[in-house]
């Protein structure tokens, strides 16, 4: 189609100036068409090149993000408000975002602050999961197709080439091929593979090793033997490149950068979890080294890469939902060893079996318990006292293969800390004890598990304090009628 | 116009009622049955009646290999379904017999083509199960008419059936509920489950709603009775395994 000039109306827009003209599809800022409602915000109307010459894919992608981009919500994507039939004029009108997309970031001369890459990398990894809870996988993020909102959160634009499970994927074909941006395209795309959430994660690994170093760690290849090379090789470790980035950070990039996609991070929220809690990340030889991979090691997943193959995906929400971030609230005073005891059997039958599934042991201590003024009160010292209660208490659980962290919180309010934590972290499952100062007054007042139950955006699960076996008979004794013994009575 | 789909529905009157009951609250206008109406199930009389009615207020009838095994039974049986043809012949009316042989194996509307099986010779009652089968029914639809979509039934499947990216057909399985868009600038080709015997592991009966204003597709389970329904069938003293199915959905 050709370039529409200002003043020109299509179904109801006026067209206001062309903001974007790409190889795709040229982007126009659009109003409604004077005495037309007000939608609130700015609007962007997309129009697909389509004249002869221009390649069929282009209709395609269109027809992709039209499918896509209308049943997606949140504030992660723009909003969709209308959309042209392919037989007329093909064209999608959606909110125009303000803000900067990442290229800026990537083509500023000062590079950014190691706290400023994991801030952008952190709202791209919350982006990419609201996104996969929505069963779509985006399969094209690169820095233009990122843009950052004024407050710092990220909005993933352009789906012509993403994937949503609930609707036919008019980009796959029987002979597997890549589809995709070949600096920023996964090992396992390359095969065919379309609706795996962890090829986003691989591609914001690649943006924040490109924002750690200036470089993109597999270059620009334009063959396909040049695509292929990511399917075996390790980019150049990026503290070869920069010494001075914390071991940390890199240990957070090469992960994302695993060309095994089991071995990333299983889903975008676990990432978010790192990059916000660095201290907490276990730094392995992969954090650790300045030199490039050895050959033999090349060598040898050169060989095992030959043989990768086409799988087909499970639905992303399936495969996000079987690593959840499970919180417990472990508290820190007045507490029985029963309590502790049952909150650590529900941890571990949270966690389960799943391989990936990862838990959060958070307390919340009141601000007074710190000061500024006593060295035995300094907030480091309490701290350091609350963290080794924490993992004391986890000692007992089997925590193989589940990465596990610690946090002490400090609020008044501690039901209010713990909805935060759990908000900000993405958490899946809180698992905490149902009674602060006994069940029975919880009737009369709203205690921290009933605020917490009532607040939270997921699946609480509130434990009963229950003593090992061969302490029941004692209590039963002690609480006196008969009935509320037989509750006691194991079989 | 949303037309509600129904195939394979197999003597399986609460079923049928119940998807009826469900495409009528979500605005159905038209109805179409793909064959199949008996066979299998310990109702056929109830619901060749429904058929009927619905047949004389405008719905589409295309008729399926069972409804032809009802018509003229096979003289020797070598299958559990044949043995249920005779059962089931023995209880229609000369009348319900004839309105069941009278039934076309095609029916065409706009650019829609409804078949039991396979247009790809559908008196053979070939299955279409992937991609090859699908594409060679669809080819056949397509050849030198306006054809974009084709519904079948006969696999007790829901499946959709488009083109991708490259050239043969791909196979979609379809999310119940989630309404798809079906553009009629591509060709589609739904097989769009059983009514009255699933067979993917879930006894909710299956059936789906064209819309063709919005040509959006939805393909959609119900719960229904199954207790009643094979009840029904131990009571008729068919297989008992006709009846088990039906609460496992196998």
């Amino acid at each position: 189609m050709k370039l529409l000039y200002p003043g020109t109306e299509l179904d109801g827009f006026t067209i206001e100036e062309c903001i974007h003209s790409g190889g795709m599809a040229h982007i126009y800022k659009v109003r409604y068409t004077e005495g037309a409602r007000d939608p609130g915000f700015a609007l962007a109307m997309k129009i697909p090149r389509m004249t002869t010459g221009d390649g069929a894919e282009n209709i395609v992608s269109f027809e992709v993000e039209h499918q896509i981009l209308q049943v997606l919500s949140g504030t992660h994507v723009p909003r969709f408000v209308a959309a042209g039939d392919l037989e007329n004029v093909p064209y999608l009108v959606m909110e125009y975002v303000h803000g900067k997309t990442l290229q800026h970031w990537i083509d500023a001369d000062e590079s950014p602050s190691v706290s400023e890459i994991a801030q952008l990398g952190t709202e791209m990894a919350l982006a990419a999961h609201s996104l996969h809870q929505q069963n779509t996988v985006h399969l094209d993020l690169k820095p233009a197709n990122v843009l950052f909102r004024e407050n710092g959160s990220a909005v993933l634009l352009d789906f012509g080439l993403s994937c949503n499970a609930h609707y036919p994927d008019l980009l796959a074909e029987q002979l597997r091929k890549a589809v995709g941006s070949p600096a920023w395209i996964a090992p396992e795309q390359i095969v065919g593979v379309r609706g795996d959430p962890r090829s986003d994660i691989f591609a914001i690994g690649v943006m924040l090793y490109e924002l750690a170093t200036g470089e993109l760690p597999f270059g620009e290849p334009r063959t396909d033997g040049g695509i292929r090379q990511r399917l075996w090789m390790d980019p150049p470790p990026p503290r070869k490149l920069k010494p001075d980035l914390p071991e940390w950070l890199q240990e957070i990039i090469l992960r994302c950068l695993e060309p095994e996609a089991a071995k990333r991070y299983p889903s975008a929220a676990h990432l978010a979890f790192d990059l916000r809690n660095p201290m907490q990340v276990t730094v392995t030889e992969r954090g650790k080294k300045t030199q490039g991979t050895k050959f033999k090691t090349h060598f040898k997943r050169w060989i095992k890469a030959a043989g990768m193959q086409y799988k087909p995906s499970p639905m992303p929400t399936q495969q996000i939902d079987e690593v959840p971030i499970v919180m417990v609230a472990v508290p820190n005073k007045d507490v029985t060893d029963a309590t502790l005891y049952s909150l650590r059997l529900a941890v571990e039958r949270s966690l389960g079996t799943r391989q990936g599934a990862q838990l959060a042991c958070v307390t919340v201590i009141s601000p007074s318990e710190t000061s500024t003024s006593v060295e035995e009160k300094s907030e480091t010292n309490v701290h350091r006292h609350h963290l080794a209660n924490l993992r004391n208490w986890s000692q007992p659980l089997d925590l193989m293969g589940h990465q596990t962290s610690y946090h002490v919180l400090e609020s008044g309010d501690v039901a209010q800390a713990l909805i935060n934590y759990a908000v900000g972290n993405r958490v899946s499952v809180i698992v905490m004890g149902a009674a602060t100062h006994g069940l029975k007054t919880q009737r009369f007042v709203a205690t921290v598990p009933i605020k917490v139950a009532m607040d939270a955006p997921c699946t609480i699960i509130l434990v009963k304090q229950s003593l090992p076996f061969e302490l029941l008979a004692e209590q039963a004794d002690k609480d006196g009628s008969a009935k509320r013994r037989e509750n006691y009575v194991p079989f | 116009m949303k037309i509600a789909l129904f195939s394979d529905i197999h003597s399986n009157i609460q079923a049928f009622d119940a998807c009826l009951e469900h495409a009528r609250l979500q605005g159905a206008n038209q109805y179409a049955l793909l064959g199949d109406l008996v066979g299998y199930g310990g109702d056929p009389v109830a619901v060749v009646q429904r058929a009927q009615q619905l047949q004389t207020e405008g719905a589409w009838i295309v008729k399926g290999n069972h409804d032809a095994m009802a018509v003229r039974p096979p003289l020797q049986t070598s299958s559990m379904g044949e043995s249920s043809a005779a059962w089931t012949h023995e209880q229609l009316s000369d009348e319900q017999r004839y309105f069941l042989d009278q039934l076309p194996l095609l029916h065409s509307f706009q650019n829609m083509l409804l078949v039991h099986a396979s247009v790809n010779q559908p008196e053979m009652w070939r299955y279409v199960v992937d991609e090859r089968s699908a594409g060679a029914s669809l080819d056949a639809a397509t050849t030198q008419t306006e054809i974009r979509y084709v519904f079948g039934g006969h696999v007790h499947q829901q499946s959709l059936y488009y083109r991708g990216a490259g050239q043969g057909l791909m196979q979609f399985k379809p999310t119940p509920s989630i309404a798809v868009p079906v553009p009629k600038h591509r060709y589609w080709l739904a097989t769009i489950g059983s009514v009255g015997q699933p067979r993917d592991g879930k006894p909710q009966a299956m059936y789906a709603l064209f819309d063709i204003g919005k040509l959006q597709l939805t393909f959609y389970r119900v719960t229904y009775d199954h207790h009643a329904a094979s009840d029904a069938i131990r009571r008729a003293g068919l297989a008992s395994f006709f009846a088990d199915r039906l609460e496992t959905g196998t």
